[in-house]
């Protein structure tokens, strides 16, 4: 018997992966309101509350937007967890579709509303805080950097969410990792930090988008931060390496029960 | 159609398939009973491509599930056991993507989508919240799902769970439909009364098809009709039957079994002979349950572990 059909055509898969993600986002607007307001608060809370130590609006401002980014990209990728076992996912991994588009749809989507989210709170912060006036230009080439670090922590979230069997354990891995992560990316503390944590800092990958944003966003307070083209070189290569190695993880696929 | 042989499946230590073989024809509804834990899950992963196949082969419409998954996939309707439709999409959003998945798209697309809904009867439901749906017209809609893309075979895990019995009648009265109209069934059941609608039956247990024929075939298969005694003392009750009348006289659950061509006047010498000790005597036509007593000396709803 004669079997022609092979794989579905890969971009109308990406598409319509990455449509679906948002629609569904944008349909709970309890995830919309979550992964921007808790942000703006701690945005708030830390500027107002570490006002005397002399770090302010400002300092906090490229973190928390890597703060948004993060939090959208994991919620938007916690949900495989539950739906490759008993939802959506199982219809597509029985699809004739391609894995590297499957991964790719599923990360365009999440990335595309981390982006968004983040959009928002730029122009917020644009519009609210004087010292964060960026050239045209600039801001460009910010937003460039937050897609990149979208496509990154989405990538990060669904390897994570890829392997677990409980959306609790993604929980662990969140406290003692992923919020970590963020921590001690530069987002909070000064930058060149001595002893081991200065170490971490310098080999997270996460510091040199947070460093990327600062040069682009708020170069008044880029002291002591790594070369802007370094920062961009890892933010790219964080963000390859991520969704190589979701391409890979998914594709194996050789799971046992 | 589906050709399945010699497959064998493990989790770490523990063989959940040893060794099935199954042929499937065009045209036909093929259900696979078993009780939990019998491996028709596992076979059904294994078929639907969710599971890599490590041991065997299976050839769906002569392409192989090992060399090549995609024209597998392709030829395939799948409904899982729990709905894989996106509850906080609308009916047609989710039809939509799955036709995109299987490279359907544009204007035959949307044709597509309404000719199915419609086929299924809900047509209405187009634009409505997959959550806001009973579980019986989410099940039709997941079924005109699986039919977007016009698969050749169409593979169902449990369907009629959670579903109310006119559901359940409905659901098969469309599966029969659609083999009417050419397509490869294979339904996997744990229901005793609903396997009855299918075709053919392969009967599992144990990771292992312990019988495969037609519903009519396999009853007949046991050699008469059944008498189930219910007495104080079953296990002795069945020895001092081995003893008085030889031939095979089974003890289960409390029960003694047997199987008689003249079970009515069997039941009557028994009665006679053993008055203090019987308390109650049923005579049955062979069920399935009682095919599948016969072939494994298990009782189907024990058979669990």
């Amino acid at each position: 018997m004669e079997v022609a059909r092979t794989y579905s055509p890969s971009l109308p898969v990406v598409f319509t992966l990455a449509e679906r993600e948002l629609v569904r986002f944008f349909r709970q607007r309890n995830r919309v309101i979550g992964g921007l307001v808790q942000p703006v608060l701690f945005w708030l809370l830390f500027s107002e509350g570490l006002r005397s130590s002399d770090l302010g609006y400002t300092h906090f401002f490229p973190g928390t937007l890597v703060m948004i980014l993060l939090f959208t990209a994991i919620f938007a990728t916690i949900s495989v967890i539950e739906d490759r076992n008993e939802g959506f996912l199982q219809g597509v991994l029985v699809a004739p579709v391609a894995r590297w588009a499957m991964v790719l749809g599923k990360v365009l989507g999440g990335a595309t509303i981390a982006l968004i989210q983040a959009l928002l709170f730029l122009a917020l912060g644009w519009a609210t805080v004087g010292q964060i006036n960026p050239t045209p230009a600039s801001a460009l080439a910010a937003t460039g950097g937050m897609a990149l670090l979208a496509v990154a922590l989405t990538g990060l979230g669904l390897l994570i969410a890829w392997r677990m069997d409980s959306t609790q354990g993604f929980h662990a891995i969140m406290s003692v990792f992923l919020l970590p992560m963020w921590l001690l990316s530069g987002a909070f503390f000064r930058q060149g930090a001595d002893g081991w944590l200065g170490v971490v800092v310098a080999v997270n990958p996460l510091t040199y988008g947070v460093a990327a944003l600062r040069h682009r966003l708020t170069p008044l307070d880029a002291e002591g931060l790594p070369p802007e083209p370094l920062c961009w070189l890892v933010t790219a290569g964080f963000a390859a390496v991520m969704l190589a190695a979701c391409w890979w993880v998914v594709g194996r696929e050789a799971r046992g029960s | 159609m589906v050709r399945v042989s010699e497959v064998r499946h493990r989790y770490g230590e523990r063989e959940a398939l040893g060794g099935v073989t199954l042929d499937v024809a065009p045209n036909e509804v093929l259900g696979l009973l078993g009780p939990n834990g019998s491996g028709k899950t596992t076979l059904f992963r294994l078929l639907s491509t969710l599971l890599p196949l490590s041991d065997g082969d299976i050839l769906v419409g002569g392409a192989s599930v090992k060399t090549n998954p995609a024209a597998v996939r392709s030829q395939l309707g799948v409904v899982f056991q729990s709905p894989s439709l996106d509850k906080k999409l609308r009916v047609e959003e989710n039809l939509r993507h799955h036709g995109r998945l299987y490279g359907v798209s544009g204007a035959e697309l949307r044709r597509r989508i309404d000719d199915e809904l419609t086929r299924f009867g809900v047509a209405d439901r187009k634009r409505d919240i997959v959550e806001s749906l009973s579980g019986g017209l989410r099940r039709r809609v997941e079924l005109a799902q699986a039919m977007l893309h016009r698969p050749r075979v169409l593979l169902l895990d449990e369907p009629s769970v959670g579903l109310d019995p006119s559901a359940r009648s409905d659901l098969w009265r469309r599966l029969a439909d659609a083999r009417d109209e050419g397509l490869t069934i294979i339904v996997t059941t744990h229901l005793l009364e609903e396997a009855e609608r299918a075709d053919r039956l392969a009967i599992m247990d144990a990771g292992r098809v312990v019988a495969c024929d037609t519903p009519r075939e396999l009853r007949s298969s046991v050699g008469g009709d059944t008498l189930t005694l219910v007495a104080g003392d079953a296990d002795a009750l069945a020895d001092a039957i081995r003893d008085r009348f030889g031939g095979e006289a089974t003890c289960v659950d409390g029960r003694v079994r047997l199987e008689s061509r003249t079970a009515a006047a069997d039941a009557a010498k028994l009665l006679s002979a053993f008055p203090e000790w019987i308390t109650e005597v049923t005579i049955g036509r062979p069920s399935l349950e009682d095919v599948f007593f016969a072939r494994t000396g298990k009782l189907f709803v024990g058979a669990d572990e």
